[in-house]
């Protein structure tokens, strides 16, 4: 169902000042160098600031940031399992909410939930659902990187077409991962969830946008952030973001919106790049033949299309 | 005034955790505990209950949901049974390791399969390393009383663990039964606004639930073992406490019937009251006789135990539950542990009844004391009721 959400109110992130906010990711943290992850995590709590409460999945960003008697979470932040972070997150909130209620406690944080592809698309895809189905007023944040990185880089749900993975690997029977990618953005909208977004660090000043727009909605909100992983993706450590750029520039992974269920592109690209650009700096797609990415490019140009259709049929009708 | 009622046990169970006034709930439907958070969402529904309520999408996300709420610092509640505390297991350790302080009402149901919605303690069995206070429970009023203590006993500052308060599924939870409701000054009184030691608090920022490597792991394990050894102290003085309160005589073991009787039978749970039935009329007929009923089931009350079945020379001992491939019960395991070694132990002998809802009547108890002092019962365990042909 449509919903008419105002959110033009909602301060723009300005590049100058970015330096100014302060991560609630420290340095020294245990993150592979040029890391997607880490970097897309310090610009969401860039703008959630310090009145935040994180709730983490298991998974590479729980690992690198938390091992005992170290941390490099400057807001509380709760760890509990692999697949429950979207519970966990949902008893935070009521909890919150009750004792606010209640005089026992005087803020209302934001409450921010992080989990990778696995946690988010498969494992702990019910208790995501769940949580965006009964309305918390969280943020979801997917760090996707495509494939299980924390456990030696094994296929996922959302693991794309042709990506060569430990338990999708590319042989003389087989191109890789053989499905393709489940589009988590498009089913979390799916919930009727007041704003879905997707993004992207190489674009920093979209991402901040959105995470200033998710925070300010009532209830649920769900940023699904792509998150280049040199080590499972055998790409170079200094290439992350401009591997990020290029698959929105390839059309690839498109930076848009939904709010209140109005699909709206947030950057259009004027001049689209063949996906061979994208594919060929990374070792997970190195067996593809010139036939398999023309069948990427086609798959990608008729995403992308069907994408432009959800935008034209849910837009507002001017008068 | 205290109100004495007719009341189902399920609907008792919810109108304790009513009076202690929890902050967040959260509960998946599994039979037979159901009766107990619908009960308190009608409450919240009405606006007689200041809570939030969180009907979650499974009891996974019913345990996940509470360690959050209780490490933002609300009091918490849910309650389940069998397949649905089995899908809580993982969450289980993390709650007690994180040192939460939550209630969780366990109506004891047999696990699957075959399906079976009736009672055994299959369930809290597969449960009983989680390090939580796992207490037991023999009726209503005890059902509701020890729901406050368990909050208590969970939020005093020298315990911070949840607490499972178990009762037997059906024939607890769907019995109707006379119970007194005391003032909700009474309970206040008995069960103080929960303070919180540790939080998840902006202004007071810190990391729970981090990566434990092999150089801190086995300390934190142990602390977290050692904090369940040390809730002991803290259980016997809340139940002296509430014993104080309501005029109640509760132990951490009880003992009924002949104080010199040579052969004590053990139960734990709802059976006790038939075992009691079954003891009072073997007295009665000049059979010296006796009973100690389990009531703290972790820690494990080993004095006590000792105490309260000191110059027994046999021991029959009642478990609910099976466990498959091993020589005992469960409950027979623990005693012989509790024995080994020592000159005066006496002999035990185990009966594993009432499975799956089976009945156990009075008699049955008395026919179980007869064949174990004529030596006629296994000498691992015998399943009573075991229909020969199957």
């Amino acid at each position: 169902m449509l919903k008419d959400i105002d959110l033009s109110g909602v301060d723009k992130t300005k590049l100058k000042e970015i330096h100014k906010m302060e991560s609630m990711v420290s340095s020294g943290h245990r993150a592979c160098q040029g890391c997607g992850e880490v970097l897309a995590m310090g610009m969401v709590t860039r703008v959630a600031g310090p009145d935040t409460i994180v709730c983490n999945a298991t998974g590479c960003m729980e690992i690198i940031s938390s091992p005992y008697p170290q941390t490099a979470w400057k807001v509380p932040w709760i760890h509990v399992a692999f697949e429950n972070a979207g519970a966990v997150a949902s008893g935070v909130e009521a909890a919150i909410k009750a004792l606010h209620r209640k005089g026992k406690v005087s803020s209302k944080p934001n409450i921010l939930c992080f989990g990778g592809d696995g946690a988010t698309a498969d494992i702990g895809f019910g208790s995501l659902s769940g949580a965006m189905e009964r309305g918390h007023n969280l943020l979801y944040v997917c760090l996707d990187n495509e494939a299980y990185m924390n456990t030696g880089i094994q296929r996922s749900s959302s693991t794309p077409y042709g990506a060569s993975t430990t338990t999708s690997p590319c042989g003389t029977e087989s191109i890789g991962q053989h499905t393709q990618k489940k589009n988590m953005p498009r089913i979390i909208a799916e919930h009727g969830v007041p704003y879905v977004a997707t993004a992207s660090p190489s674009h920093p000043t979209d991402l901040m946008d959105k995470v200033a727009k998710a925070l300010a909605v009532d209830g649920p909100a769900y940023l699904h952030i792509y998150s280049p992983c040199p080590t499972g993706w055998g790409s170079k450590g200094e290439k992350s973001i401009e591997i990020a750029k290029l698959a929105v520039e390839t059309n690839l992974f498109p930076l848009y919106e939904v709010v209140g269920g109005r699909f709206g592109f947030t950057k259009k690209i004027k001049k689209v790049k063949p996906i061979g650009d994208y594919l060929k700096l990374q070792r997970r797609f190195r067996h593809l033949t010139e036939k398999e990415i023309g069948f990427i490019q086609q798959t990608v140009e008729d995403n992308y299309e069907e994408l432009e259709r959800f935008c034209q049929a849910t837009a507002k009708c001017e008068e | 005034m205290a109100r004495r009622i007719g009341t189902e046990v399920s609907l008792a169970v919810a109108d304790a955790v009513k009076m202690a006034a929890p902050d967040v709930i959260s509960a998946y439907p599994i039979t037979p505990q159901t009766h107990i958070v619908e009960e308190l969402s009608e409450f919240v529904a009405n606006g007689e209950l200041d809570a939030e309520y969180i009907p979650v999408e499974s009891e996974h996300s019913a345990m996940s949901a509470a360690v959050g709420a209780a490490a933002a610092g609300a009091r918490v509640y849910t309650a389940t049974s069998s397949q649905g505390l089995a899908l809580m297991h993982e969450i289980l350790f993390i709650a007690s390791s994180m040192r939460l302080p939550m209630v969780m009402t366990v109506a004891n149901r047999s696990l699957s399969g075959p399906i079976s919605i009736w009672n055994d303690h299959s369930d809290i069995m597969a449960e009983r390393d989680i390090g939580w206070v796992q207490l037991f429970v023999e009726n209503g009023q005890e059902a509701l009383e020890f729901t406050w203590a368990a909050f208590r006993i969970g939020e005093d500052k020298r315990v911070m663990l949840p607490v499972v308060v178990n009762m037997d599924g059906f024939i607890m939870s769907h019995m109707i039964e006379p119970i007194t409701i005391p003032d909700q000054e009474v309970v206040d009184a008995f069960l103080k606004p929960y303070e919180p030691q540790i939080k998840l608090d902006t202004a007071d920022p810190v990391t729970f639930g981090p990566v434990g490597v092999p150089e801190v792991y086995l300390e934190a394990k142990k602390q977290c073992e050692q904090a369940l050894l040390d809730s002991k102290a803290v259980v016997s003085e809340v139940i002296d406490d509430l014993n104080h309160t309501f005029g109640r005589q509760y132990g951490l073991v009880e003992t009924n019937g002949a104080e010199d009787a040579e052969t004590v039978i053990v139960t734990m749970g709802s059976l006790g009251e038939s075992v009691m039935t079954a003891v009072d009329r073997m007295n009665a007929n000049g059979k010296a006789v006796r009973q100690a009923r389990i009531r703290l089931w972790r820690p494990f009350p080993v004095e006590e135990f000792m105490d309260a079945v000191s110059g027994a020379k046999k021991l029959v001992v009642i478990d609910r539950a099976i466990s498959p491939g091993s020589v005992n019960g469960p409950v027979a395991q623990e005693l012989k542990s509790v024995f080994y070694g020592r000159l005066d132990a006496p002999e035990i002998v185990n009966v594993i009844a009432g499975i799956g809802g089976r009945d156990v009547p009075v008699d049955d108890f008395v026919q179980m004391v007869e064949l174990a002092e004529k030596g006629e019962l296994a000498e691992t365990y015998t399943l009573w009721g075991l229909d020969s042909d199957a």
